[in-house]
């Protein structure tokens, strides 16, 4: 890398349109180096679209950009070079081994011919696939392909890495064990960049990003995502009746999400708030055996921030 | 350019091409399945015409004319009429293409020196057919003349005959190292016209695309075992061409496997650039074929003489390489000509190659959109 500070990817009013449609509107974020960076959004938000901006796939309309030091617009080959992509869509080449696959992009990313063999074994232990580096990759399950497809990736051990959409279509577990990789990668010291739109991973960055609909609608550590941008508070409600107790606040305007056999609602800030509301459906004949407070996850933050953009 | 990562690719589209039977058939069934089809269907020569007799004179002379037809080789009597009416139903229903009518005084005219007159009914409506099978007639009907009565009607000038490089005149012996040609530049076309469309669609460029690799790297990478696979397809067909199909081979196979090879390189550099332009398996394969296919089959003089061509066809026909390829080949194998009279059709299909790789190479490129 060509910079010595902190930083790895810097954006500023990155911007990109595909005639009429603005994908990514004006973005500008800091990842510094070493960091798990999680960019969140829903599907179409323009998270992939920004990647690829950064790893050269694509030029910006708008803004500018730099990775590991080297200019988004005028260096994308530059690029290339310090980065590791894996791509929302599996990309690995299924009618060759998992071996094969391993020996063509350390090929292509030109490992050195002693750390050749070094690097393929770590890539099939990494993947679990020391006994299965034979098989056809097409034949291989979801996490299994995710897995080499990350180790092809990375090869030629990348100081950025970004990652898009890893583990959609993955199963929990395969899921919690890509992420230990992720936390081991960002412990050498490696900048990750990873995209999801599975809430509960995103608890797991060090940093994080919201973007909807092409604009950067929130930035910073979970806990201060929670803290500060959450505007209202969320109550959790134990009764017996939820179906009851939760036609009764819709009556009264008031959104209520099921977990399980608790009710969540999120009312404006007020210290009497969770009194008011076991008086309120008290009042209306439902007993309430429970109401508290409870700290906010990120997908109330995110459902919240959306409805206040 | 780092030779590493073009064998990288060159090894990895070689496995992808020997595990992929449609591929295989591609390169290897398809030009000879090709050469057999072209090279027993397309044949100029006419022979064993088939011939209906009504012989009226039925004399030791009619007999000896008709077996001069016989032997020559050129016709067989598929039915003997016992009224001229019968002669009718045999060109209408095809099944025979020309009539030969003697009448009853033909011997008598002859051994009484006056002219003998026969009658030939041609099925014109194949006029290639008909006019060479009209020739031959009048060729036997000479030859037979002059055995009758040598000291008569000699010519006054005999054109002493000597057919030069294919001396039977057999059509075959230009037919097959033509085909050759055009065979080479419609698989070369084909093979890469979908290598680079594949891995746009199942996504494996956009990885590809974000890594350190040149667009040069790359091409060559993709170029080279598709380039391998087409010099076995030219050693197979020339030995199919030789040994199946009887055509000489006089030249020099170095020759031969040069200039194929710069052919080769310009074929396969154009479909991929048809393959980068389109992005798509199908819509290349059709490009692909309609661009190689056509031009190899009408305008490189392999079934049409290029002089017999309107001025403007000919002109257009300078621009296609296959016309160079079908022309240094069948001098290779049939006139033995050394390099130095090829020079300049070689150097033409090296600029085509060139201009083709320099082409895909700019076309190409390491982004998404």
């Amino acid at each position: 890398m060509r910079t010595e500070d902190a930083i790895a990817v810097k954006i500023d009013g990155l911007t990109k349109k595909f005639g009429d449609f603005v994908a990514v509107d004006s973005i500008s974020l800091t990842v510094r180096k070493g960091e798990v960076f999680g960019f969140l959004g829903p599907n179409g938000a323009g998270k992939s679209t920004t990647i690829k901006m950064l790893c050269g796939l694509l030029t910006p309309t708008e803004g500018t950009g730099s990775v590991g030091g080297y200019d988004v617009r005028n260096e994308a080959e530059e690029i290339k070079k310090h980065i590791g992509y894996m791509s929302q869509r599996f990309s690995l080449y299924e009618t060759l081994t998992a071996e094969e696959n391993i020996d063509f992009f350390s090929g292509i990313y030109g490992v050195p011919s002693d750390k050749k063999s070094e690097r393929k074994d770590w890539a099939l232990r990494m993947a679990g696939l020391e006994d299965r580096k034979n098989a056809l990759t097409g034949t291989l399950p979801g996490g299994f392909k995710q897995r080499v497809a990350l180790g092809c990736a990375i090869l030629h051990e990348p100081p950025i890495i970004f990652l898009d959409e890893p583990t959609s279509g993955v199963d929990p577990v395969s899921r919690r064990s890509f992420w230990d990789l992720i936390y081991r990668m960002s412990a050498e010291g490696v900048t990750v960049f990873v995209t999801t739109h599975y809430m509960d991973e995103a608890d797991y960055c060090d940093r994080l990003a919201l973007i909807y609909r092409g604009r950067l609608i929130a930035e910073g550590t979970p806990q201060q995502l929670k803290e500060e941008y959450m505007v209202k508070d969320v109550l959790e409600i134990e009764v017996d009746d939820v179906v009851g107790a939760m036609e009764t606040l819709e009556r009264r305007g008031i959104e209520s999400v099921v977990f399980g056999s608790l009710l969540h609602v999120a009312v404006e800030k007020d210290p009497q708030g969770p009194a008011k509301l076991k008086e309120m459906l008290e009042q209306d004949g439902i007993p309430v055996n429970g109401i508290e407070q409870i700290p906010p996850s990120l997908e109330d933050v995110f459902v919240t921030l959306i409805e206040v953009s | 350019m780092k030779l590493r990562r073009v064998s990288a690719v060159a090894k990895k589209e070689i496995i992808q091409i020997l595990r992929d039977p449609f591929s295989l058939a591609l390169a290897f069934l398809m030009p000879v399945l090709l050469l057999f089809i072209f090279g027993y269907a397309i044949t100029l020569d006419v022979d064993n015409l088939k011939t209906t007799v009504y012989d009226q004179d039925n004399s030791r002379e009619s007999r000896e004319f008709l077996s001069e037809m016989v032997r020559s080789g050129y016709f067989t009597v598929v039915g003997y009429p016992s009224t001229p009416a019968e002669i009718t139903p045999y060109l209408d229903k095809g099944i025979a293409r020309i009539a030969i009518w003697i009448p009853y005084d033909f011997s008598k005219n002859l051994r009484t020196g006056k002219e003998s007159q026969v009658q030939v009914l041609v099925d014109g409506s194949d006029s290639n057919t008909a006019t060479i099978g009209l020739a031959y007639v009048a060729a036997v009907a000479d030859l037979f003349t002059q055995r009758m009565s040598p000291t008569r009607r000699l010519p006054p000038i005999e054109p002493r005959l000597r057919v030069w490089y294919n001396s039977e005149l057999k059509s075959r012996n230009f037919i097959i190292p033509g085909l050759v040609a055009v065979i080479m530049g419609i698989i070369a076309a084909l093979l890469t016209s979908l290598t680079i469309a594949r891995e746009w669609e199942r996504g494996t460029m956009e990885q590809l695309v974000s890594t350190p690799i040149k667009k040069t790297e790359l091409l060559l990478g993709k170029l080279i075992p598709y380039f391998l696979i087409g010099l076995i397809d030219v050693a197979i067909s020339v030995i199919i061409g030789i040994f199946l199909f009887g055509v000489p081979f006089r030249g020099s196979v170095v020759l031969l496997f040069l200039v194929s090879s710069i052919f080769l390189f310009g074929g396969l550099s154009f479909g991929i650039l048809i393959s980068v332009a389109t992005k798509s398996q199908l819509l290349a394969s059709q490009v692909a074929m309609v661009t190689s296919y056509l031009p190899a089959f009408l305008l490189s003089g392999f079934m049409f003489s290029i002089a017999n061509m309107p001025q403007p066809l000919q002109l257009m026909t300078r621009i296609i390489p296959a016309r160079y390829f079908v022309s240094l080949i069948k001098d290779i194998f049939l006139k033995a000509n050394p390099l130095k009279f090829l020079a300049f059709d070689t150097l033409l299909l090296s600029v085509f190659g060139i201009l083709a790789f320099a082409m895909a190479n700019r076309k190409f490129k390491k982004k998404i959109i």
